[in-house]
């Protein structure tokens, strides 16, 4: 088991290492010159030179990347061109509250998915399976744009029950923000919901037709029994998956969703950072979202390996 | 295995119907009356069991046999009231000790599941949930209906698991199912069943997954309990064989009705239906006459079930039909005291051996080929050895270690002959075949096809080397695309190989399908519309296509019913005397490998054991894999008595081949050091019989004389 979780490491640590170089090399190559941003188009050639020396810009590309490296691993971020501030506090508090937004989502899609895909697993053909099976499908295919502007027009212009925009004071607690989480997190969720549905009908219709639950039901269990400890264990191992990977998919709406809402989270941070070509910000922002990726990953991996004796840990 | 009766302390309670309950051995446990069962489909209502009876008693155990189709596992899980979704019992009754099964609630049937009724069926792997320890699982049981807590739970898995014969319990209570061997699991999912002692034990087909040694172990083992346990046992299979080592009363379903139900010794010397007659005719004996013959069939199929033909519903295939049978259906009629066929003409039926004589004399004696001795594939020191998994983290002190799948295999193919190739899973025969077709490339050793060294993997052979040697596989439906009709199966590889246009490939074609005996209009077929063995016949009719000079049959009837076993094996015998082609035909089965061999290789983890001329490899001197290999196999005739020679354990991985005699720690013949030190020599006998083994030839002999019988 240890060899297999070293291993896993490994492989995330190269996965991580090999973006890294990808996110250097594609701001390398992107137009425009640190220090003529900083400094401004005005500043004379002396000034930019001095810069470029202070920050390192001459020396070679090599040097360069594994300094930024080793400062982002020791913590050191750098500042951000655009609000001449350190990076490191800014991007933690973003990343608090894009915490907050996703943890509200996963509140919501993984219990919510999971029990409708049972339900639907259980209930197979009937009226209750068929609603379920095509309104899921109906989610996957709708962005976050257009579900949370659908959302907004009804919750908050029709009903007023919860604030259309989430624009809240970047370092506000939980509790205040909660109110303003609640629709930028069902945005979020649906989507990944969809597939979370999909994913546990699929599967726990497959364990249902397996012989072992025929077992199971000709030992006398009951099936209240049955269903907990012999159809769940198993069909819930793929689901796992499924949410682990929609960590991915996550971090691609909390972006999209956080300018809906426009909710102060890492998401709205990276597209900040884009749109004034801070490229000291969005090199520290991506890379941290892949490293946040790859342990999702990593856990994924080893929690589906705890549940699952079959997986050979090699 | 000390006391023959029950512990007192698993008498299951009040609610619960033990066999210990029972009244006085002469009522019957079970209860079948009228039993009709109905399936909803896409085709409309089928009547798959129709107006079935039939009663077991305490101690007994029932053999329902019967083709796929006939309705037997349905008739047993309607019984228990274990349908499918779509499935309903319509009509009749079940009585189990006396209670009306068919009239309990859910509740009700489940407090019976599991503790007055235990199942074990086919695959021992799929029946254990594989997320969960087996000692968890079966403990389970015993907490449910014993009202054990964990601990006396656990101990009395432990104490079933010993009862099943199961080496160190304990550890194995803690594995999960994947880490134990098919024999094990199925000895621990029947402990699971016997755990309550239950009033009724069902039994689906429970070693038809197993290789033939460890069906004689787990056979072995049912016999035991049987005396041991008080359960009366419904024991479904397929094979004949299996019937007469189990079961004291038989009854023959077709089609979802019974033809015949007798006592075991009435069935098989005085059967009173044709169908029955017919079934035993078609199970291949062994013979040690070097002619070979053809094989009793039974022509035509299993009707549909929403086509069943009029009156008797075995009359389009009876040889002993008249018009009165097709007027109405026959009941099934007391014959004699305890016998029953539904037959109008049973008094007609001739006694088994009688008829067997007469029919096999009437069938063409296969002529030998000649051109015997002309060498056309030889096989030289040919290793297949895989990459086995990598332990260790640092990449350059990895160790990894070689799985021997193949380790020096030498034999020949003569021209127009078929060689059989038998053993156990694990042996090594399906790597060898798919290196001589090169499909798994060899990585040592030479194979020759008249005297040229083949290149080892297919994609470096020539095109006309490519279409010399063909392969027919165990399953059809994994050689054929389900998109693609028959004929265009079969044309591809003409016109891939054959240099043919696609008319004259149509054509060829269509003269294949007639040589295998399917109608030329198959050829435009989806393979989805066709039978099991019509979809092997198509295999077969493609591997013919290029004429080729060798096939390899890979378990090709194995996953077929008797009756299309055997006309299968006529057809390959019929087409190798027309074409002269070359066989090898593996099978795990010897009965199947004995007919149709003429030289037979006994292979052992990846290394044969012996070979020889069919006729000398099933007559002593046998190599002791052998002789545990035919005293195996479950002979469809009480009247022989087997000596069992049983293997324990199962063949060890092809990673850790055990050092001196491979077979040393399984011999049943193990004579000490010399067996685990050094490799044995190769005796040779008379006319290539060859046997590896330390023990000499004549000792071998005298040793299993009159340890086997074979009529
Ligand atoms: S009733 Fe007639 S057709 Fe049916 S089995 Fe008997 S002889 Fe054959
Ligand atoms: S050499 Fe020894 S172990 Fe091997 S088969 Fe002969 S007697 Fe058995």
């Amino acid at each position: 088991m240890l060899t297999f979780i070293v291993r896993r490491l490994g492989f995330v640590v190269l996965m991580v290492l090999l973006s890294s170089i990808l996110i250097f090399w594609a701001t390398q190559v992107l137009p425009g010159d640190i220090a003529t941003m900083m400094l401004g188009r005005f500043a004379s050639e002396e000034a930019r030179q001095n810069l470029r020396e202070e920050l390192g810009l001459n020396k070679p590309v090599v040097t360069q990347y594994v300094t930024w490296l080793g400062d982002f691993v020791q913590g050191d971020w750098g500042y951000s061109i655009s609000t001449r501030s350190e990076i490191r506090p800014l991007v933690m508090e973003r990343l608090r509250n894009s915490a907050m937004l996703a943890g509200v989502a996963f509140a919501i899609f993984v219990p919510v998915g999971i029990l409708l895909g049972l339900l639907a697993a259980l209930r197979r053909n009937s009226w209750v399976d068929q609603t379920i099976s095509v309104g899921s499908l109906a989610f996957i295919g709708l962005p976050e744009f257009v579900s949370g502007v659908v959302l907004i027009s009804i919750f908050s212009i029709k009903l007023g029950w919860l604030p259309s925009q989430s624009a809240i004071e970047p370092s506000s607690g939980f509790v205040k923000a909660f109110p303003y989480l609640i629709l930028p997190a069902i945005t979020v969720a649906l989507t990944t919901l969809a597939y979370v549905v999909r994913m546990t009908r699929s599967s726990t219709v497959d364990v249902l037709q397996t012989d072992y639950v025929r077992t199971a039901n000709l030992k006398g269990l009951p099936p209240r029994r049955v269903l907990f400890t012999h159809v769940l264990r198993n069909s819930l191992l793929p689901t796992i998956t499924v949410i682990a990977i929609s960590v991915g998919w996550l971090i691609g709406g909390l972006i999209v969703t956080e300018s809906v809402f426009s909710y102060p989270g890492l998401g709205r941070l990276v597209l900040f950072g884009v749109q004034r070509r801070d490229i000291p910000l969005i090199q520290a922002t991506v890379l941290l979202i892949v490293v946040i990726y790859g342990i999702a990953n990593l856990l994924a991996d080893i929690l589906y390996a705890v549940l699952n004796p079959r997986i050979r840990y090699t | 295995m000390d006391s023959p009766s029950v512990t007192p302390d698993i008498a299951p309670g009040s609610a619960v119907l033990g066999a210990s309950s029972a009244g006085p051995a002469a009522l019957p446990v079970l209860e079948v009356e009228g039993l009709c069962i109905e399936y909803e489909t896409e085709r409309g209502v089928l009547q798959a069991v129709r107006n079935v009876s039939l009663s077991v008693n305490r101690h007994e155990s029932f053999g329902l046999v019967g083709e796929s189709g006939s309705g037997k596992s349905t008739l047993a899980m309607g019984a228990i009231r274990y349908l499918a979704a779509n499935g309903r019992v319509t009509a009749g009754s079940v009585r189990l000790n006396g209670v009306e099964l068919l009239g309990l609630s859910d509740k009700e049937l489940r407090s019976l599941w599991g503790a007055s009724i235990g199942v074990v069926y086919q695959s021992p792997l799929g029946a254990l949930n594989p997320s969960i320890q087996i000692g968890r699982q079966l403990a389970e049981v015993a907490r449910l209906h014993l009202g054990m807590d964990r601990g006396a739970a656990r101990q009395r898995v432990g104490e079933m698991l010993a009862k099943v014969a199961m080496p160190d319990p304990e550890a194995v209570m803690k594995r999960y199912p994947h880490q134990l061997s098919g024999g094990m699991l199925q000895r621990c999912v029947i402990a699971m069943a016997l755990m309550t002692n239950p009033a009724l034990l069902i039994m689906d087909e429970p070693t038809t997954a197993l290789d033939v040694t460890t069906q004689a172990v787990v056979l072995d083992l049912v016999a035991d309990l049987k005396r041991e346990f008080d359960s009366a046992i419904l024991y479904i299979t397929h094979d004949l064989g299996v019937i007469t080592k189990i079961c004291e009363r038989v009854g023959v379903m077709y089609a979802g009705e019974f033809m015949e139900q007798a006592s075991l010794d009435a069935l098989f010397h005085r059967p009173r239906h044709p169908y029955t007659l017919d079934l035993l005719g078609c199970v291949p004996r062994f013979e040690t006459s070097p002619q070979k013959r053809s094989l009793v069939t039974i022509p035509g199929s299993i009707p549909r079930l929403d086509e069943l033909p009029h009156g008797c519903i075995f009359s389009p295939r009876c040889g002993f039909v008249r018009e009165a049978c097709r007027a109405a259906r026959p009941p099934l009629l007391e014959v004699e005291p305890d016998h029953r066929a539904a037959c109008i003409r049973w008094e007609v039926v001739p006694p088994p051996a009688e008829y067997l004589r007469e029919a096999t004399e009437s069938l063409d004696v296969v002529a030998p080929t000649a051109g015997k001795d002309v060498v056309l594939v030889e096989v030289d020191g040919s290793k297949t050895h895989f990459k086995g998994p990598a332990r260790g983290l640092i990449p350059g002190r990895r160790t990894r270690r070689w799985i021997r799948a193949v380790d020096g295999v030498s034999l020949t193919v003569e021209e127009g002959q078929t060689l059989g190739i038998v053993g156990e899973s694990g042996s090594g025969k399906t790597t060898l075949a798919r290196a001589i077709i090169g499909l798994t490339p060899a990585t040592d050793g030479d194979i020759r096809l008249r005297g040229r060294s083949l290149e080892r993997s297919t994609g470096r052979r020539k095109r006309s080397v490519l279409k010399e040697i063909q392969m027919v596989f165990q399953n059809p439906d994994a050689s054929l695309n389900p998109t693609r009709s028959v004929g265009d199966a079969i044309v591809r590889p003409l016109v891939l190989l054959g240099d043919l246009s696609r008319e004259q490939a149509r054509k060829r074609a269509e003269e294949l399908l007639l040589s295998v005996s399917l109608p030329a209009t198959y050829f435009d077929r989806l393979p989805n519309e066709l039978s099991g063995g019509e979809k092997q016949r198509v295999a077969i009719a493609r591997a013919f296509a290029a004429d080729p000079e060798l096939i390899l049959c890979d378990e090709p009837i194995s996953s077929l019913d008797v009756s299309v076993q055997g006309a299968l094996m006529n057809l390959l015998m019929k087409l190798q005397a027309e074409r002269r082609t070359s066989y090898v035909f593996i099978s795990h089965d010897l009965s199947a490998v004995q007919h149709l061999s003429d030289t037979i290789a006994v292979v052992y983890l990846g290394l044969v054991m012996e070979i020889g001329h069919a006729v000398d490899v099933l007559t002593p001197p046998f190599h002791p894999y052998t002789e545990a290999l035919l005293s195996a196999v479950p002979l469809a005739d009480p009247d022989i008595k087997q000596t069992p020679v049983r293997l324990g354990g199962t063949v060890p991985s092809a990673m850790d081949v055990p050092s001196g005699c491979r077979f040393h720690p399984r011999c049943p013949r193990f004579l000490g050091d010399i067996c685990v030190d050094q490799e044995p020599p190769w005796r040779e006998g008379d006319a290539g019989h060859h046997i590896y083994c330390h023990i000499p030839l004549e000792e071998l002999a005298c040793l299993q004389a009159e340890t086997l019988v074979l009529t």
